[in-house]
């Protein structure tokens, strides 16, 4: 067994290890963190396919950014291991949780063992040259051939940023415009009859 | 060397982890962050083919899976939020304002 083979398997144990307790987890904080020891360990065989650039990308924007913001937002609603979300009132039965996600495992690993790529065989994966996916190659390709894909994905992060922040907005600035005008004219009254 | 199988067989279990999560979890966030597992199994099929094929095509698609997964994110945790202040829940057994 190569040492290459090694650490894949390694780190394919461990980002699926980190899966199934991330979902299996009751609090949400230790979810969280669990998925992110399956993202590094992803992060592993990213680079491990010659994708530096992306895996580090992987962990800066999903691990680095992302799951924090799912923290904050855990901590900002201030979840706690809650009994209720493990138990009772189930809405699809056991059988149906289990075997949907079975048979789709079956069937995408069917669909990839039939697949035929004219230059793609699926043996073991050929050499490619020493700076394959590093930030130069990637950058080229990025901002040729797929500038205009990437000019849009500004835009869709800027109709984001916008919609996070109009969805998450609390609806009290009308109301308390009315309330505070009024004690205002209220208050002005009193000032003059105490002075 | 690794044979592109077991690349594939990983992210093919991964999705499978993810969509379980999806299925089984009640927690709105678990839900959501099995989402963002099956969006990165996807991203792992993207990278593997673009190692097999030699071209790095799949990497600049990889990038951009990625920031449609940080919007998704904000505006689902918007939402969440949102959600989380007229039900005072996150058990999306609760959410059931649109059954009827």
């Amino acid at each position: 067994m190569t040492i290459d083979y090694t650490i894949f398997l390694i780190s394919a144990a461990v980002a699926v290890f980190g899966a199934t307790m991330m979902i299996m987890q009751r609090n949400p904080v230790a979810s969280v963190l669990y998925l992110i020891v399956s993202l590094v360990a992803q992060a592993v065989v990213y680079v491990q396919l010659g994708a530096i650039f992306m895996g580090a990308i992987l962990i800066v924007v999903y691990a680095g950014a992302i799951l924090v913001l799912f923290l904050f937002v855990i901590m900002l609603l201030n979840l706690r291991a809650n009994p209720e979300l493990s138990a009772g009132m189930p809405t699809l039965s056991w059988f149906t949780r289990t075997a949907v996600p079975v048979l789709l495992i079956v069937e995408l690993y069917f669909v990839i063992d039939r697949v035929m790529l004219p230059s793609a065989p699926t043996g073991m994966l050929g050499e490619v040259e020493d700076n394959f996916g590093a930030v130069h190659d990637v950058a080229i390709k990025m901002f040729t051939d797929y500038l205009y894909p990437m000019q849009l994905t500004g835009v869709l992060l800027l109709v984001a940023v916008v919609g996070a922040v109009v969805i998450a907005r609390r609806e009290t600035a009308e109301p308390r415009k009315t309330a505070v005008n009024p004690g205002d004219k209220a208050e002005k009254p009193s000032n003059t009859v105490a002075g | 060397m690794v044979p592109i199988h077991a690349f594939l067989l990983l992210a093919v279990i991964l999705f499978g982890i993810g969509a379980f999560g999806v299925l089984i979890s009640r927690n709105i966030i678990v839900m959501f962050m099995s989402v963002e597992l099956m969006l990165n199994a996807a991203n792992m099929v993207l990278i593997a083919f673009s190692r097999a094929l030699g071209i790095v095509d799949g990497h600049v698609f990889v990038f951009l899976v990625l920031s449609v997964a940080a919007a998704e994110a904000a505006v689902g945790l918007a939402m969440i939020i949102t959600i989380y202040r007229n039900r005072e829940t996150i058990n999306i057994d609760r959410y059931n304002l649109l059954k009827w």
